[in-house]
């Protein structure tokens, strides 16, 4: 596909999606653009912390962008490795810097969402916008997409985000008495940590195998 | 207070059972489950009634949470289709397409045709033998048992069709990135044309015993309707959607994918909004997905059904928004990867949660009996809820 070696920030962009970004500066005003870029076909915008709750108005209204697809966040932090040097060999190694995806980050964590329209096929856009490292909060959406409630309680449980103006952050998927952002890469899968899985050696003997290695 | 307005501080609460008996202003608070029979899994919801009327409701959700975005990250690309089959267990096979076509779109490979051509058709067969279970169960909400005898019967049918040729009646695993594991068996074309006969021939029967039966169309019409665009700003998607009638499909407004643009078929909407037009809609994309899997199967290109892979699967750094149509509507995964052997992120997007999301507004003002048929209208997995 000739649409791969687009993914790098600043390549060409596809006609569409300069259409599209041109409406989305035209809508929102170009200073609450920090960057923008193609993944895939796809035109992501990275709008300044304190546009977001404008972009998302942008988007229902100007954009025509009814229909809310997910909203999540990124924790950039680079994935430790797994059960130490000697550990479990099974889990892919990630880069040990800290790089940032298309349109780029601030820092740490950032929240992304995607929009798109039921009326135009192939429409879409994903929003991205960036958190502080500290306190990581930007403002709702859910006055705007009521759907974005659920999804808002999920990132702030799964990643510690804020969301200013949400009308009750509790926890979606988790226990009530939960601690921590599992979704954080500081956050260990306690279950690896345990024991390497899934095997690529069985650690434990199968009954009757040490036997055998013993008369060897 | 006027009568059926939500109090919003009373809401906030509903969900916590502390706070349930300190509410106290005459309303009943009924729970609803976890395990209640027609909660299809672990879904709690708690309602408040002022006599059989829903004044608010609450959905609690996170008991079957099983952490996927998290054990993405632990996970090389090969090995999370494993995972991804278990969001949404009724179809299985079309959990795992968006995440491969993710895989291959960063890699910059391409499937056969022939592949391609057998997804199309294993995901149409999750389609009809998701749609079969609810045409059944759905007559089973309102005190019809037999709709639900049929639709199993009719449904395993299609799992066999899908088991002779994946091997898995519900977890196939049958996608490789680059392709499929392997080709489809002797005589399956002809065995599956027999099926789809079968599946249009028990269409057929659905309308006649459930459609047009009157209890049915009292227990469904004009209850639980959903705004088109209230709906889409809730995220609700597939054919809930439609059934608002909102024309929308990804597989024809999508980005392309599969083979749809080469089948001749059409996308069906209901102007209604309500349990029975969701119903309807079902019903009618039951007889479509059919139609589609027979004329797949009079087109069937020859060739290899896998691509040239390396042996260990690296996908380059970017990434990449894929979603596709769903039985249970838009599914997507946002994959961002940094050059390893596994993913770094992966951003699940399943229908079924912002389905759900919509059932507090929805249920408001709705009679008790009724709680019942209009979630089951709105059709949600509670896998492909709690992921």
């Amino acid at each position: 596909m000739s649409e791969n070696t687009e993914v790098e920030v600043g390549a060409t962009m596809s006609p569409e999606n300069l259409e599209l970004l041109g409406r989305v500066s035209a809508a929102l005003g170009a200073e609450a653009i920090i960057e923008s870029a193609q993944a895939v076909g796809d035109l992501v915008v990275r709008v300044a912390n304190a546009s977001w709750r404008e972009a998302a108005k942008a988007c229902r209204g100007a954009l025509g962008f009814n229909y809310l697809s997910f909203i999540g966040g990124i924790d950039w932090m680079p994935a430790p490795v797994v059960g130490g040097e000697a550990g479990d060999t099974s889990s892919p190694v990630q880069p040990a810097e800290q790089t940032y995806g298309a349109a780029g980050s601030a820092g740490r964590f950032q929240v992304f969402a995607r929009v798109a329209s039921t009326s135009v096929p192939r429409s879409g856009l994903t929003l991205k916008v960036d958190l502080d490292e500290e306190s990581p909060a930007v403002d709702s959406w859910v006055s705007i997409y009521p759907g974005a409630d659920w999804h808002e309680r999920e990132t702030w449980e799964m990643l510690g985000i804020g969301f200013n103006g949400h009308p009750s952050l509790r926890h979606l998927y988790l226990p009530a008495e939960f601690e921590g952002n599992p979704l954080r890469k500081d956050f260990p899968l306690l279950a690896r940590e345990v024991k390497p899985w899934p095997g690529l050696v069985n650690v434990e003997p199968m009954p009757g195998e040490d036997v055998e290695e013993e008369a060897e | 207070m006027p009568k059926f307005e939500v109090d919003p501080a009373v809401h906030r609460g509903l969900a916590d059972a502390r706070l349930n008996v300190e509410i106290d202003n005459g309303d009943m608070i009924l729970n609803l489950g976890p395990q209640h029979p027609a909660t299809h899994g672990t879904l709690r919801l708690v309602v408040r009634l002022d006599g059989e009327r829903v004044v608010a409701s609450d959905v609690v959700i996170g008991y079957m949470h099983r952490g996927y975005e998290k054990l993405t990250e632990y996970r090389t690309y090969p090995q999370i289709t494993t995972l991804i089959n278990r969001i949404d267990w009724l179809s299985s096979f079309a959990n795992e397409v968006p995440f491969v076509h993710a895989a291959e779109q960063l890699m910059g490979i391409e499937a056969p045709p022939r592949a391609e051509y057998i997804r199309t058709a294993l995901t149409e067969l999750s389609r009809i033998a998701t749609f079969l279970l609810f045409l059944g169960e759905m007559g089973l909400q309102v005190g019809a048992i037999t709709p639900a005898f049929y639709g199993f019967r009719d449904r395993e049918y299609v799992l066999n069709a899908i088991e002779s040729a994946t091997g898995g009646r519900f977890h196939p695993n049958f996608n490789r990135i680059g392709g499929l594991k392997d080709d489809l068996p002797w005589g399956w074309i002809a065995e599956t044309r027999e099926s789809m006969r079968k599946v249009l021939k028990s269409c057929d029967e659905f309308e006649d015993l459930v459609v047009s039966n009157p209890i049915f169309q009292k227990r469904t019409r004009g209850i639980g309707i959903i705004p088109a665009e209230l709906g889409a700003s809730y995220g609700v998607s597939g054919s809930n959607l439609r059934a608002s009638g909102v024309d929308w499909d990804l597989r024809r407004d999508g980005k392309p994918y599969l083979v749809y643009n080469d089948l001749d078929w059409k996308v069906w909407t209901h102007s209604d909004g309500d349990s029975f037009a969701r119903y309807w809609v079902r019903l009618q994309e039951t007889r479509e997905s059919a139609r589609m899997v027979l004329q797949l199967l009079d087109v069937m290109p020859s060739g290899p059904v896998m691509t040239k892979v390396p042996k260990i699967i690296k996908v380059p750094e970017g990434e990449v928004w894929v979603n596709t149509e769903n039985p249970l509507g838009e599914m997507g995964y946002y994959v961002i990867s940094k050059g390893a052997t596994g993913p770094f992120r992966v951003k699940i997007r399943t229908a079924s949660l912002s389905n759900v999301s919509i059932a507090p507004w929805l249920l408001r003002g709705v009679y008790l009996p009724d709680i019942i048929t209009v979630l089951a209208s709105l059709y949600f997995i509670l896998g492909d809820i709690d992921k």
